[in-house]
């Protein structure tokens, strides 16, 4: 088996010791979740809405937050000019699994973050089922770093990157969204972990999936 | 202690390429290039700006695919498929850039590191940085090194996993003459284990050059005397 973890892994690294120090992802993304939860805020007022408005709105944060950082990992290689750089010391799967990687680690502590935020200040919004909450974080934050990456690897070729990257995504990424919101609310309701079973078999069947076909598909969008 | 150049094993190497053309929206660039080279051999590529040197350059790379025809190389007898090239090929470019955020020496242990060079053999990171004398700069980000420096560190990039084939494109573009001293030694020393392929109108570059590929007069390989 040709080596694989190795490269990755020293991708992965690079990624997030060039993100700790220039910060370009870091700064969309936290300002985003900033304004989205203050505008929310701000429109609510003292209203009371259902938690199944509530688990919607926090995934479309999520959502949105996502398209606005997670394409300048390969964006920024783009910008750069070190495209050719990385594509002269690895193959191109080792870059894609550390990209994939740097992403999910990305997305997956914007998403805790952005979930604490959203229980401390939305009042309404109160997790009777810690477990089944956070699983459908960990597997949303799965899902959108492996259909994301992908994308952001085809659209950082493109010259209108920034709109392009959310409207792709959103078909791609419906399935999910369904999914999340409907895990989401089973944890609202303090339903049992086994009820919730179905909706992770689904998020988990989609990231296997869109990775598979990423994997196979990353050499011809990587490549000229 | 490394063996003197001359007295290294000099290990058999095929390099060539099966007739290559390319075209950009419909225009030609170039068609029916072919060549091959042997181990201690030279090729120039020369043309006009637009001519195609560095779309040539890229392809040897496997940066860019051709549109007919490829790329075949063996080393030590073993055919070396097309992803594993990389791992043969050194490639020194203007439009190549390293890291900006990190400084010269984080940039060679990061490239060594994705190229799965042993930890123990990255001392030679040191000794490339000192050979380009880039050791006194070796912890300043890259942002901060004139375009000259980068150049150099381009080429200890390039170096670091000791490839059989070396492809420059521009070689001597930005450096002074120090800097031009150095790279002219580094091909030198290529030509005694490996093959060398730059891509230069200048006329003191291509006398390293064994044979020439000019894409403006002639698509044939042109010995010198």
């Amino acid at each position: 088996m040709k080596p694989l973890f190795a490269p990755s892994y020293h991708i992965f690294l690079k990624d997030s010791r060039s993100e700790l120090r220039t910060r370009y992802a870091l700064n969309a993304l936290f300002m985003f979740v900033v304004t989205a939860l203050s505008v929310i805020l701000f429109s609510l007022g003292s209203e009371s809405v259902s938690s199944d408005v509530l688990a919607g709105m926090l995934w479309v944060i999520i959502f949105f937050s996502s398209m606005s950082g997670l394409s300048r990992t390969f964006v920024s290689e783009e910008e750069r000019g070190t495209v050719p750089t990385l594509q002269l010391i690895a193959r191109p799967t080792p870059v894609y699994v550390g990209k994939l990687f740097f992403n999910f680690v990305l997305t997956f502590s914007l998403n805790v973050v952005i979930a604490l935020l959203y229980i401390i200040f939305i009042n309404n919004f109160v997790v009777s089922s810690e477990a089944i909450f956070w699983t459908t974080i960990f597997l949303g934050s799965c899902a959108i770093a492996s259909s994301s990456t992908i994308i952001a690897a085809i659209i950082a070729k493109a010259n209108t990157k920034g709109t392009l990257y959310p409207v792709l995504s959103f078909p791609i990424l419906l399935p999910m969204l369904i999914t999340v919101i409907k895990a989401t609310q089973l944890s609202i309701e303090g339903a049992f972990f086994e009820e919730a079973l179905g909706e992770f078999q689904i998020l988990v069947s989609y990231t296997v999936v869109v990775v598979a076909v990423s994997v196979i598909l990353f050499e011809f969008v990587w490549k000229d | 202690m490394e063996k003197p150049l001359a007295d290294r094993e000099v290990t058999p190497i095929l390099f060539s390429a099966k007739p290559l053309s390319k075209s950009f929206h419909r225009r030609l660039i170039f068609e029916d290039i072919s060549f091959s080279l042997k181990e201690r051999q030279s090729l120039a590529i020369t043309g006009k700006n637009g001519s195609g040197k560095s779309t040539i350059a890229k392809i040897i790379c496997g940066l860019l695919s051709p549109d007919k025809g490829s790329i075949q190389c063996s080393v030590a007898g073993k055919e070396i498929s097309s992803e594993d090239l990389f791992n043969h090929i050194g490639f020194v470019s203007p439009y190549i850039n390293l890291y900006d955020e990190f400084s010269g020496i984080e940039n060679l242990v990061l490239i060594g590191n994705i190229r799965g060079i042993p930890v123990d053999k990255m001392s030679q990171a040191d000794d490339l940085l000192k050979r380009f004398g880039l050791f006194d700069r070796r912890n300043d980000e890259v942002h901060g090194y004139s375009s000259g420096m980068k150049q150099r560190l381009k080429y200890a990039a390039a170096l670091l996993h000791h490839p059989e084939i070396l492809v420059l494109d521009e070689p001597t573009a930005n450096l002074d003459a120090e800097g031009i001293g150095v790279v002219r030694e580094a091909m030198r020393a290529q030509l005694q284990t490996g093959i060398l392929i730059i891509a230069t109108n200048d006329e003191d570059d291509l006398e390293f050059a064994g044979a020439r590929i000019d894409l403006d007069r002639s698509r044939i390989i042109q010995k010198r005397t």
